[in-house]
């Protein structure tokens, strides 16, 4: 008998590149047939036997506190089976859109009657909606304390050159194309089931439980497919603990709660505002020496997260301040990378006012400033190089502001951007089975990503079988324990503990097969759907031959992350560049490239890779381009909450996306990093350079509507005669 | 649950036998493109749709070199774009139909139903009525947030702006409508058929509520010049910021007479006499067009946030003119 691996952790390692048959390589998802041919189960198709419908009454108010509540009309209407009080008199409500009543009746329409029969009467306050002046905010203006790096009055005295401006983005909203939601349903008086649209399918039934008083034991939660989270579907949410405490006053009944398209954009989700006056200094040679900022934003009552700034680039002496407005914009949740696209516009669109004030092209300010990135600056170098050829930068880049004859103005622009993405905890069984099947359960979750597929590649690699042999079962919480999928964590957490339960696992078999091939077991390798003796490929039995030693008992082996060998690390860099053209007799902006350049560590799967960098640049482009959440400041309400004006981009106006994954020496000894969140930082910053660059002037705000483009225009002067 | 009748008439005659004579009680489904939208939006909740979709007569494209196009008000934009007939003589209606880019709103929506939808205004879609006006009184879009607003015909109360993709072309080409009710049949310029309503009780169009649009005739092509150019924010499925078709007259090089008209800038699709006076009797060139468009908006106005539109408004016009002497050229 071996012993365990877990005494040796240097044998949990990647394979090396020469031998990996499936790791790296451009693989399809496994579950993307599925997906195209509407087989694959979303929450919004869960249909369950004697389902209500639940739906909810929601403020018309952004302030006010509730004076009374009649709900007895519903309660006598045929069809209702229950009728719950969210918030109940005397409540101060912070936003429109928040919950106020909830029902559930035997078919939509029926509660949308009950829903509309509701008489609820207000005190309605002041509400506050307005984002871009502190000074209006009062005391919901929150500033925290001055932060001092350096000397800054002695570096900006020093300085040759100081630009000064003001940047920002609005609040934008997550806009699930799946809104949030869930079926529960009592199967007796003491466990529920559950079946959400979430990111967190273990940490749920915690979530759940205390609000209800059970014991998390007795809730089961199950995913199959989530039509998209971006960070807002952490949470079982208000609505949740509603259909519940709905499905126990109607006897266990399902109800399901879907929200509404208005809803899910007015209250499901939302990216802080940013702001920033943001100053810097530098020699006549571009090198920088001194940052100011005084920056604000809001994420709602809560106030809203802090960008990094100065972003990446360190520069030695800063001068910073933020202010946290607190408002009646609705209440913010994480954005994929939260903070960081924020971050990323306020210092990139300075440094490449910089740049222009410079008479500099900005790719030579950033490789001249390279060091200040810290400890990724070679790496920053060499993507800014591969970026630039893939652009064409050299080629295409011009001085600020497009001389060409006409109203079309092409322009170039970039944008650098970092992030974590550490492996989380991961706990799964792998079972072999003595047919020689493989199973894999874990209590994950698969955001788009493409999860199934990474943990069906590492299971593959490492046990020698096609992936077609590898059944891998997530999205249920009766599963191992596996991490929320946030901070680009799940592809680190996951492969890693499969990796080591396949290597455990396959320890414990070659144990069972090497006295029939008559070898040590450290001898023995998984290769081509067979067991081997290394550099003696005759001596060998098939994958189901070896299975079958296992006699009656399926081998099951836990895998976890965090464990023995650096199987995952942190900190990925990457650098996106945007061509673009501005109409400027219209102001309407239009990406005819863009390239992201990005490393990752081991990358699992290539394609799924690849397609994170592709969504994110197409996801950036709407922000950067189209959205805002519209608020009203007369009625305190979001007037776009439909996807009619609350623009996303479509496939005619992402233009060409070109991806670069790093690889190789230097990169693949990381081990495996997350990807989701790095690439969406960029593109709104190295978007607004672009534009910049053609038109010769900076628009400030996000996004870079032709009202915006042309007032930019306007304010810089007679740029274009029919103006 | 709140009924709904559902009749489905085979005959005109049935049809508006079925439709009440006050607003708001039924409704009339075509492709139902925007009225499924209005009824989710509880904007109406009317007791009875009339489907006319089963009504023959109201269907298919008729084209007559001597007596022009004959449009029934059930004819598809997407049957409207592969009528090779409809591109050959009428360009501006054909690419103001490009312009819907939704497959599935092309393959739904009438032409009809494009001259009848109702306006997109955001607080009239938040059930603040056709005219937006708060308990108080005052008008949201003043107050508020009107960046997608009209420029022109907005002396109020009305400040929506027409989202018909297809009339700016058909007025362009002086086409006529008939609708049809239970006095029989009338007719009228398609322009006559918008109106800027002065009160809650008025409407955008002059539709009786038991009246229907049962053809839209256009009239023989004189080899006219013409085109449609719409300002859009994205390739995407977008409502336009402004749009302009043009139809010239030309003698040669020179316009005899013309017609400009502009869509998305007032409550109803903006014909500009000034700015066709503008191109009688000139050879177009890109100042004869400029001088056009800064006509066409002479008289425009914002209303604090929309100021854009203006500019927008100009342009589309001098490109329309532009694309409509180049042979459509895009």
């Amino acid at each position: 008998m071996t012993e365990s691996r877990s005494s040796s952790p240097a044998e949990y390692t990647w394979p090396e590149r020469g031998h990996r048959r499936l790791i790296g390589k451009r693989l399809s998802r496994v579950d993307g047939p599925a997906k195209v041919s509407g087989k694959a189960t979303y929450t919004y198709d869960v249909h369950r036997p004697g389902m209500l419908y639940g739906k909810i009454l929601r403020s018309p108010y952004a302030h006010a506190r509730i004076k009374s509540i009649d709900t007895s009309r519903a309660e006598r209407m045929p069809g209702v089976k229950a009728v719950h009080i969210i918030q109940g008199p005397g409540t101060e409500i912070f936003w429109a859109g928040d919950e106020i009543v909830a029902v559930a009746a035997v078919d939509e329409p029926t509660a949308e009657d009950a829903i509309r029969s509701i008489r609820v009467e207000y005190e309605i306050l002041p509400h506050l909606v307005i984002d871009t002046d502190p000074q209006r905010a009062g005391d919901m203006a929150k500033p925290t304390a001055e932060e001092i790096v350096g000397d800054p009055d002695a570096a900006f005295r020093q300085a040759e050159v100081v630009v000064e401006g003001v940047y920002g983005l609005p609040v934008i909203t997550h806009c699930c194309l799946e809104s949030h939601g869930l079926v529960a349903e009592w199967e007796d008086e003491e466990n529920l089931l559950v079946h959400i649209s979430t990111q967190a399918v273990s940490s749920i039934p915690n979530q759940m439980a205390r609000p209800l008083g059970i014991p998390a034991g007795n809730i089961r939660v199950k995913m199959d497919h989530i039509g998209g989270g971006f960070g807002s579907k952490f949470s079982p949410d208000r609505w949740g603990i509603v259909a519940a405490r709905l499905s126990k006053l109607a006897g266990g009944r399902p109800v399901k709660i879907m929200l509404e398209r208005d809803a899910e954009l007015m209250v499901a989700g939302a990216r802080p505002s940013a702001y920033g006056r943001i100053k810097v200094g530098a020699k006549k040679d571009g090198t920088l020496l001194a940052w100011e900022s005084t920056s604000w934003g809001t994420g709602g009552m809560g106030g809203g997260g802090r960008p990094p700034l100065p972003y990446i680039f360190e520069i030695p002496n800063q001068r910073k301040q933020h202010t946290a407005i607190m408002n009646h914009m609705g209440s913010a949740r994480a954005w994929r990378a939260p903070n960081h696209p924020q971050a990323c516009l306020l210092t990139m669109a300075a440094l490449e006012d910089l740049a222009a004030e410079l008479e500099m092209d900005p790719l030579d300010l950033f490789l001249k400033n390279i060091e200040l990135t810290g400890r990724r600056a070679e790496i920053y170098r060499q993507e800014l190089q591969i970026a630039a050829d893939l652009i064409g930068w050299k080629t295409h880049w011009h001085p600020r502001g497009d001389q060409s004859h006409g109203p079309m103005k092409r322009g170039l622009g970039l944008a650098i951007h970092t992030w974590g993405g550490r492996g989380h905890a991961s706990n799964c069984d792998l079972t072999i089975h003595p047919d020689g099947s493989v199973e894999i359960k874990l209590a994950s979750q698969d955001l788009g990503t493409g999860t199934r597929t990474g943990i069906t590649i590492v299971a593959a690699e490492t046990l020698g079988l096609p992936m077609d042999r590898i059944k891998v079962m997530i999205g249920d919480s009766r599963y191992p324990a596996s991490g929320p999928s946030g901070g680009s964590t799940t592809i680190g957490g996951v492969s890693s503990a499969t990796r080591r339960a396949a290597l455990d696992a396959l320890d414990q078999l070659f144990a069972k097969v090497a006295p029939a091939l008559n070898a040590r077991p450290e001898d023995l390798e998984a290769v081509q759907g067979r067991i081997r003796v290394k550099g003696d490929p005759g001596r060998s039995m098939s994958w189901e031959q070896a299975c079958a030693t296992l006699g009656g008992m399926p081998l099951t082996v836990r895998g976890r992350n965090p464990g023995p060998g650096n199987l995952t690390s942190s900190g990925v860099g990457g650098v996106q560049m945007a061509d673009v053209s501005v109409d400027v007799e219209t102001g309407v902006v239009r990406i005819n490239k863009m390239v992201a350049v990005q490393d990752c560590g081991l990358i699992i799967d290539m394609k799924t890779a690849e397609s994170q960098c592709y969504g994110a640049m197409i996801m950036g482009i709407g922000y950067a381009l189209y959205e805002e959440k519209i608020m009203d400041q007369l009625t305190g309400r979001m007037l776009n909450p439909n996807m009619e004006f609350y623009k996303l981009a479509g496939l005619g106006d992402v233009g060409e996306l070109i991806v670069h994954m790093m690889t190789g020496p230097g990169y693949d000894e990381r081990g495996v990093i997350g990807l989701g969140e790095p690439p969406v930082i960029s593109p709104g910053a190295a978007i607004s350079n672009a534009v910049a660059n053609a038109i010769g002037v900076r628009v400030p705000f996000l996004p870079l509507t032709p009202d915006r483009v042309l007032e930019a225009l306007h304010k810089k002067g007679g740029h274009h005669a029919t103006h | 649950m709140r009924p709904i009748e559902y009749a489905s008439p085979r005959t005109k005659e049935q049809a508006v036998r079925l439709l009440a004579s006050t607003w708001g009680e039924t409704a009339v489904l075509a492709g139902g493109t925007d009225l499924l939208s209005l009824l989710k939006d509880d904007v109406i909740a009317p007791r009875r749709l009339v489907n006319i979709k089963e009504i023959e007569e109201l269907r298919g494209i008729a084209f007559d070199p001597r007596k022009g196009l004959r449009l029934g008000a059930l004819v598809t934009i997407e049957e409207l774009l592969d009528d090779p007939r409809v591109r050959q003589h009428y360009s501006a209606l054909a690419e103001a139909a490009e312009g819907i880019r939704s497959p599935q709103i092309r393959n739904m929506g009438t032409v009809g139903g494009d001259l009848c939808q109702r306006p997109r205004c955001w607080y009239f879609r938040a059930g603040f009525g056709l005219l937006a006006r708060d308990a108080q009184g005052r008008s949201l879009v003043l107050h508020g947030d009107n960046r997608y607003h009209a420029i022109l015909g907005n002396e109020g109360p009305a400040y929506f702006v027409s989202p018909s993709s297809l009339a700016p072309p058909l007025i362009a080409y002086e086409a006529r409508l008939r609708l049809f009710g239970p006095g029989g049949t009338r007719e009228m310029p398609v322009q006559a058929f918008f109106r800027i309503p002065q009160s809650e009780e008025e409407r955008e169009h002059d539709l009786r509520p038991n009246e229907i649009v049962t053809e839209i005739l256009i009239p023989p092509p004189r080899g006219e010049a013409s085109a449609t150019y719409e300002v859009r924010q994205r390739e995407a499925l977008d409502w336009p910021l402004a749009t302009a078709s043009v139809a010239l007259q030309m003698d040669g090089d020179r316009v005899t007479a013309a017609r400009i008209v502009m869509g998305h800038v007032a409550p109803i699709p903006w014909l500009s006499p000034e700015a066709a006076q503008t191109l009688v009797n000139k050879t177009i060139t890109e100042d004869v067009a400029q001088a056009a468009g800064e006509a066409a908006v002479r008289r425009a106005r914002s209303l604090g946030r929309n100021g854009y539109k203006i500019q927008l408004a100009r342009v589309a016009v001098k490109r329309a003119i532009l694309r409509a002497v180049q042979g459509g050229a895009r």
